[in-house]
């Protein structure tokens, strides 16, 4: 008895889906005749962009890794800093 | 080597050619239905088909051998759905409504692109959920709803009404609906 029930609920419902689909498929738009060269011109701005993008990256990348370098070979940060508090304990 | 680069741009070009000319009024229908505009002025439907189409042409080297369709209707109803987001989510005086002749009028944006998606893509459900990054249940009763809604145009009309007689505009709706 269900599964009878549920079987009709079934065609029922593609029966449905399919009045559905013949109603999206009723008009179809003209497609316009310069698709191709602008999506090929829009690509390829994207295309640019991305290189452009990647570039300055890179560039912003090696520019931190050079001002690093130089700022650690100057002020070399792993030497322990003289003390500033306790006076050198010498002559005892 | 520069010969190979040559003859593989003019491959891709081949290819990306041949992909637009099969593809293009698919995807065009696909996207007009989604933003409800009528096939002659669609210039929503237009941009969303360029942009997708762009995208496609600029990842076509990195695609790993599936089909570029998929990537372009994927990038499609993203697009579309992150545009329902700001567009519809905010002040609602700034959307235009929909074509009155358009088959999916009656829908919610929103409506629409599972419908399309399910439908007349034939997306699975499962798909469709990961898609919008809905859970599967909740893609399911939406698209049932809207099923039901362009069935049954009448149950949704009463808002759309000219007057405050409810019933009455829905018996005429049910009445000019075969």
């Amino acid at each position: 008895m269900g599964s009878a029930a549920s079987g009709r609920g079934a065609v029922n419902r593609a029966e449905r889906e399919g009045a559905v689909r013949r109603l999206m498929e009723r008009v179809s738009p003209p497609v316009p005749l310069d698709v191709y060269p602008e999506a090929v011109r829009r690509g390829e701005r994207l295309l640019r962009r991305r290189r452009l993008a990647r570039r300055v990256l890179w560039l912003l990348a090696c520019a931190a890794v050079v001002a690093f370098t130089v700022w650690a070979a100057r002020t070399h940060p792993w030497v322990e800093p003289p003390s500033q508090t306790t006076p050198p304990l010498d002559g005892w | 080597m520069r010969d190979r680069r040559l003859s593989h741009g003019a491959r891709r070009a081949r290819e990306f050619e041949a992909f637009v000319a099969g593809a293009a009024g698919r995807l065009l229908h696909t996207a007009t239905l989604l933003t409800a505009e009528p096939p002659d002025a669609n210039p929503r439907a237009r941009r969303l088909l360029a942009l997708s189409l762009a995208h496609t042409y600029a990842d076509w080297d990195r695609r790993s051998g599936e089909d570029p369709y998929d990537d372009a209707r994927q990038y499609l109803a993203t697009r579309f759905a992150r545009a329902i987001w700001y567009r519809y989510g905010g002040a609602p005086g700034r959307v235009r409504p929909p074509d009155p002749r358009h088959p999916l009028a009656e829908l919610t944006p929103q409506e629409r692109l599972i419908v399309v998606l399910r439908l007349y893509e034939g997306v699975a459900e499962e798909q469709a959920a990961a898609l919008l990054g809905l859970p599967a249940e909740r893609v399911r009763a939406i698209c049932a709803r809207a099923v039901s809604t362009l069935l049954h145009p009448a149950h949704r009309a009463a808002p759309r009404g000219a007057g405050g007689t409810g019933p009455v505009s829905g018996a005429g709706a049910k009445a000019a609906t075969p």
